[in-house]
């Protein structure tokens, strides 16, 4: 599997089938048995080289990582600064214009994560990944945890993000309609062994708005794709998995 | 704080619970059909002696020799306070930190940290030249071992995703170290510094009974032998001060180094 610079990929699949597991070796935590990862032809991991994590590929945490000691602006601020990429005041203007950016979040840049909503600490958790220009941005089921209404808002949020910084991203998920409606492309894997079953092309334009759910395009991707994911979820619940996508 | 603390009902009741103390004092010591408790002085006694400018045992506010004898106490628990940071908060983030330290050093923080302090007081007499240093050493220990043990807990307790969050925004070890092993365990090593300084005034007052020649410790248990009752209690009262003072300074460092405590969740240690 190839992911283009400035893609939105979406992984989904049953729990168990090795979402995290791909994300964590793409981030450099775990260590990898066979294959390997590229990153513009440089391998990134493979069986022999031990992990690497690096501010090239960000990871925004499903339970949230928001350092709650620092504030918004210096948990923001942290990567560039000590990585030298940019002076303190340097870091402070690009973060404060960062976080104006994605939905006015200067206005909390002093308040300390813990102060702040669900939705706010993830938005303000994109903004320190995306500070760094990583090449990949990898998103761990961030949205897992949100109520519905929530989620689509957040949605609404990343998609202006991706519009305006173009960044490639890895989007783990076991929503289906949230891959569909965030990525163009969505990659079903199966479980145990975790390989990829299908990629689903999504042609859908660019903004995307909550009216595209339902679009006939959105359903027939939204068909196809449940027909791959329900295959998998089946065999992985008879299996005696007792959380399924 | 606001203003009118003085206000609220807490406060009231704070003196309340000192009246109240105060009262089965002075009934236990004056109705209780207990010889063994009749001979024990009553507050006021205590009181007109601890703030008399002629004492009848020696001892009171006007007497240097109490600021001498609490002088000898603040200076020993400070500086075996001092130490028991210097070196616990450095040794229990390094158990924390590294597997193989920890496997070194836990085995014997294990065996020692139950001994109990006073067991110590011989060896440490002999050890170290003069008393000074031996009963600071008995007193050191405690204080080092409950500062050792809640910073590896601190450390430990730290949610990995932080570690994991940091690596991949580009940190290095020493950056690790200070943005998130030492912010993320201060909550628990705060906790730690308030039971070690606890633990400090406790085998203190147990070591300066046993080995020394001034302090409060000393003071109280050479009025027991020379039979100055009220003496005694005036030594009591004062290490109950002088300890609850080193815990409100404890707290209030540690609320200002961790301010996003208090401001996020109106905890501080």
């Amino acid at each position: 599997m190839e992911i283009e610079p400035g893609d939105f990929v979406a992984i989904v699949g049953p729990s168990g089938c090795g979402k995290s597991t791909l994300m964590n070796i793409i981030a450099g935590f775990d260590n990898v048995t066979e294959g390997q990862v590229l990153l513009d032809g440089q391998p990134l991991a493979t069986a022999t080289t031990p992990p690497k994590p690096g501010s090239d590929r960000v990871v925004v945490f499903q339970n949230g990582a928001l350092f709650p000691w620092k504030t918004v602006l210096e948990n923001v601020m942290y990567g560039p600064v000590i990585q030298n990429m940019m002076t303190p005041s340097q870091a402070e203007e690009r973060a404060m214009d960062l976080l104006a950016k994605c939905g006015g979040l200067n206005k909390v840049a002093a308040s300390y994560p813990p102060q702040l909503s669900s939705g706010m600490q993830r938005r303000v958790e994109i903004v320190r990944a995306l500070i760094n220009e990583p090449k990949i941005l990898l998103l761990d089921e961030p949205f897992r945890a949100m109520d519905t209404v929530s989620k689509t808002v957040m949605h609404q949020h990343l998609l202006e993000m991706y519009r305006v910084c173009r960044k490639t991203i890895v989007f783990i998920t076991h929503d289906l309609e949230e891959a569909i409606y965030l990525a163009d492309r969505v990659v079903v894997m199966t479980s145990r062994p975790g390989t990829i079953k299908s990629i689903i092309n999504v042609k859908l334009p660019r903004p995307r708005t909550p009216n595209m759910m339902l679009s006939a395009e959105y359903l027939a991707l939204k068909a196809q794709a449940i027909a791959g994911v329900h295959e998998e979820a089946k065999k992985a619940f008879e299996r005696g998995e007792r959380e399924h996508a | 704080m606001e203003a009118s603390w003085w206000k609220s009902s807490k406060f009231w009741l704070m003196w309340v619970g000192y009246i109240i103390a105060v009262a089965a004092w002075y009934a236990s010591v004056k109705w209780l059909p207990l010889d063994s408790f009749n001979r024990l002085p009553d507050p006021w006694s205590v009181i007109t002696e601890w703030f008399s400018p002629e004492p009848v045992y020696g001892v009171s506010i006007f007497t240097p020799i109490y600021y001498q004898h609490i002088f000898y106490s603040v200076y020993r628990a400070t500086a075996s306070f001092v130490l028991a940071v210097v070196l616990g908060v450095p040794l229990g983030i390094l158990m924390a930190w590294s597997p193989k330290f920890d496997a070194y050093a836990s085995a014997l923080v294990g065996l020692l940290r139950p001994i109990p302090p006073l067991a110590w007081i011989p060896l440490a007499i002999l050890m170290f030249p003069g008393i000074e240093l031996a009963v600071i050493y008995v007193t050191f220990l405690v204080a080092f071992f409950a500062t050792v043990m809640n910073t590896y807990v601190g450390v430990k307790s730290i949610d990995p995703d932080y570690f994991r969050a940091a690596l991949s925004l580009g940190s290095k070890p020493r950056d690790i170290l200070r943005h998130v092993i030492i912010p993320g365990a201060l909550p628990n090593i705060f906790t730690g510094l308030q039971i070690a300084m606890g633990a400090a005034w406790f085998s203190l007052a147990a070591g300066e009974m046993i080995a020394a020649q001034y302090g409060l410790g000393f003071m109280i248990f050479e009025s027991y032998n020379l039979i100055q009752f009220p003496t005694i209690v005036i030594g009591m009262a004062t290490l109950g001060i002088a300890g609850f003072m080193s815990s409100a300074i404890i707290r209030v460092v540690g609320n200002k180094l961790m301010r996003w405590r208090v401001q996020s969740f109106g905890i501080g240690g």
